[in-house]
């Protein structure tokens, strides 16, 4: 090789092609991919061979022959593996609703009030944050459901107003008497919610044409709270509670959450709240000064500038990292494990050690909650498309 | 007559303006009581506070029982029974590691924040120091846990427990963590249809279960696996388990730091012949890791608090040894003190990690900011 000689077409080997070696790395992931799947495959295989265990999902449909505290639907001891496994399902999704519109009120509470021109109100809103933030949530679930355990019995309750009890039974509170009118109500109050948005389409497109504004916010609320009051008050007004009241032991009547729950929900709240709170803040914050000024520079009133300007623009920036938030809250729920309230993981761990089958089991587990999560993040990107920046 | 004012006022202004002094009264009402809502919140707060501090300030210090040689002492008083710390510290921070050889724990850990401090300092920011720090300090710590040498009696990881597990399980995570997720994080943006395929589905579905059924995994499914006769001990498996957690959730974070870099980076790079590692390496990941570095600091801090969970597969992390000795029937009712201590062990920790992640994220901005 004495001089150098120029480059010509076709003298570069295949080997440095790009595109040559892309497909290489793909053909050696793939093969690596499966050669990995097949082996763990037999591993197991052989394994539970060994240990003699039938593997497949027919346990599913054995009676499971234990109980759990509490369920959402009827269940006994001899019913199948299957409906405990639903049972648990149910339970897990009941903490997490409850836990997502609770942690929404107190999340979005404490963020507003960090953003406070009043000194006293922010500071003790980020020492809200920034205690509970900064406790892991297993913790202060345990430390929750310690002190729910040691709680007066229910013979001293905690009462609120005579009719809330707080015991180490767990929660009693009043729910008031069914009523053939209720239905009619709930009924009521939907077609005036459908009117309501009927109505505001009106406003709308009477203002696209004339340029006046009717008024929409007092007449929807007059119609969605007139209808079904004027139907309830035409049925004779009726409303009776069914207060809990102590008999022996226990308590009866009214509903209840049992200590486990109360505790799971509390931890649960607390913790995903500080961090709903720094979303909302940062979101708040994220709407410039300027465009608060353009907006009453143009004659908006201070309502309207909030709903028209700020609000838009901050919950571009608040709905997607609380969606996320929702969503460790619903994982976080499988932490109930830890102090005995019968989730979907709790139950699904009992049934592994019933049956042991644990593969079936922990997989049945995981793509609920997989299911779960794809579930609310498609929503999410639907939702994401329809907010996002409509750029021309 | 307005117009004039400002030009001529800059002109003759070189020095500072005045520093404007407010008064207690002045600041009260500019902070507390400005508007009828404002002061009527602070009434509320002010009241709330009033009928709470006192009663809590009185059970915490005042009445608070610091030392006592038995639970006698604590039953008797009204206060917190802060004694059950120092009664109950060795097993609380200890756990089940033989109860002679817990000063190797204390040497172990005295290393651990040394080098965590090191490593801290901006000044120290250096390849040439960092990792020889790490590799002897890990060596350390690694020798004073297992012994085995130098006439150090052996102990085993099943016998490890209380903050030092806590400790080995947060650095474990991290440091396998953070190289997984890197990786993750480039394949997911990477134009190989199946790369990218893999990276995808495997961030996506352990990001969308809960860390509780991947240790379960690595508890009991994972022996599984394992063809007959191989056994990996159980604190390495759930390591690995929640580095694997760890890592999915970080990755995202550096593909929103990867997504970041303008597409004239990629292009200088590539014009200047350099190869896609050598370009990944010097070019886009030091500029997209210090981007997302805020949002890598936070699931650090995350992976620190999700220590924790090893309660559920039995291991004795600081959490898990609490909570067995306060199964101890004397001192079980002093559950709130002995929570609080281990409560704050975490908060300082996190605590102080993320104002120094705030402070470095001021700092590495400077000079960038408009």
């Amino acid at each position: 090789m004495a001089e150098i000689s120029a480059p010509r077409a076709g003298d570069t080997s295949i080997l440095n092609s790009l595109a040559f070696r892309g497909f290489v790395y793909q053909v050696l992931l793939a093969a690596g991919v499966a050669i990995a799947g097949w082996y763990l495959y037999a591993n197991v295989h052989e394994n539970l061979a060994r240990q003699g265990i039938v593997t497949g999902f027919d346990f599913l449909w054995q009676s499971a022959g234990f109980e759990i505290g509490e369920s959402l639907i009827s269940f006994e001891r001899s019913q199948f593996y299957s409906r405990i496994l639903l049972a648990g399902l149910l339970n897990t999704l009941h903490v997490s609703a409850v836990g997502i519109v609770l942690a929404t009120i107190l999340g979005v509470t404490v963020g507003v009030a960090r953003v406070s021109t009043n000194w006293l109100i922010a500071k003790l809103a980020s020492i809200y944050v920034e205690v509970f933030r900064n406790v892991p949530i297993l913790l202060q679930i345990i430390f929750w459901a310690s002190v729910v355990r040691n709680l007066p019995s229910q013979r001293q309750p905690i009462s609120f107003f005579d009719s809330i009890f707080l015991s180490n039974r767990g929660l009693h509170f009043p729910v008031p008497v069914d009523h053939p009118i209720y239905p009619w109500v709930i009924g009521a109050f939907l077609i005036a919610v459908a009117g309501a948005f009927y109505y505001k389409r009106r406003a709308r497109l009477h203002r696209e044409a004339t340029g006046r504004q009717l008024p929409v916010l007092w007449p929807s609320l007059a119609l969605i709270m007139g209808l079904p009051g004027i139907i309830w008050l035409f049925a004779g007004a009726p409303l009776e509670w069914q207060v809990p009241v102590l008999r022996g032991f226990n308590y009866r009547g009214g509903m209840s959450s049992s200590p486990e729950f109360v505790a799971v929900l509390i931890g649960l709240v607390v913790y995903t709240a500080a961090f709903i709170a720094e979303i909302v803040r940062s979101g708040i914050q994220s709407v410039g000064i300027g465009q608060v000024e353009a907006a009453r520079s143009l004659g908006l009133r201070g309502g309207l500038v909030m709903r028209l300007v700020v609000l838009p623009q901050a919950l571009r920036v608040i709905v997607p990292p609380t969606t996320s938030q929702y969503l460790s809250l619903i994982k976080n729920s499988s932490l109930a494990v830890a102090i005995g309230y019968p989730d979907l993981v709790s139950v699904g761990n009992t049934t592994i050690n019933q049956t042991g089958q644990a593969v079936e089991g922990i997989a049945i587990m995981m793509l609920i909650y997989l299911i779960i999560s794809l579930t609310i993040s498609a929503f999410m990107n639907v939702y994401n498309r329809i907010v996002a920046i409509q750029e021309r | 007559m307005t117009d004039t004012v400002i030009p001529h006022g800059r002109a003759e202004s070189d020095a500072p303006p005045p520093i404007e002094k407010i008064g207690a009264l002045r600041w009260a009402r500019q902070n507390l009581f400005n508007g009828w809502l404002n002061s009527l919140l602070t009434l509320v707060a002010a009241a709330g506070l009033f009928y709470a501090l006192p009663p809590l300030i009185e059970w915490a210090l005042l009445d608070a029982v610091w030392v006592a040689a038995s639970d006698e002492a604590c039953r008797q008083a009204t206060g917190a029974c802060w004694a059950v710390v120092p009664q109950k510290h060795r097993p609380m921070l200890f756990g089940v590691y033989p109860y002679d050889e817990h000063w190797r724990l204390i040497v172990a850990l005295l290393i651990y924040v040394v080098a965590i401090c090191v490593t801290l300092v901006p000044r120290f920011f250096r390849r040439g120091i960092v990792l020889p720090l790490w590799i002897f300090a890990l060596t350390g710590i690694g020798l004073m846990l297992w012994g085995g040498v130098f006439g150090l009696t052996y102990v085993d990881t099943s016998q490890w427990g209380g903050l030092p597990l806590t400790m080995v399980l947060f650095t474990g995570t991290v440091v396998l963590g953070m190289p997984i997720s890197v990786l993750l994080a480039l394949g997911r943006r990477s134009s190989l249809p199946a790369v990218k395929t893999v990276c995808v589905t495997f961030i996506e579905s352990i990001r969308g279960v809960p860390l509780v059924t991947i240790l379960f995994v690595s508890a009991v499914v994972f022996p599984l696996f394992l063809p007959d006769g191989v056994d990996i001990n159980k604190l390495f498996r759930a390591m690995v388990g929640m580095a694997i957690f760890f890592a999915c959730y970080q990755a995202e974070v550096i593909r929103g730091g990867l997504q970041a870099i303008p597409r004239g980076q990629y292009e200088a790079a590539e014009a200047l012949g350099l190869g896609y590692w050598h370009m990944t390496r010097k070019i886009i990941l030091p500029q997209a890791l210090r981007i997302c570095l805020p949002g890598i600091m936070n699931h650090i801090i995350a992976a620190f608090k999700n220590t924790s969970l090893v309660l559920i597969i039995g291991l004795f992390d600081i959490l898990t040894a609490t909570s067995a000795v306060l199964q101890d029937p004397l001192w079980s009712r002093f559950f709130v003190e002995a929570y609080l201590f281990v409560a704050l062990v975490y908060f300082v920790f996190c605590f102080a990690l993320s104002k120094y992640s705030q402070g470095l994220e001021r700092r590495l901005s400077e000079g960038r900011r408009l």
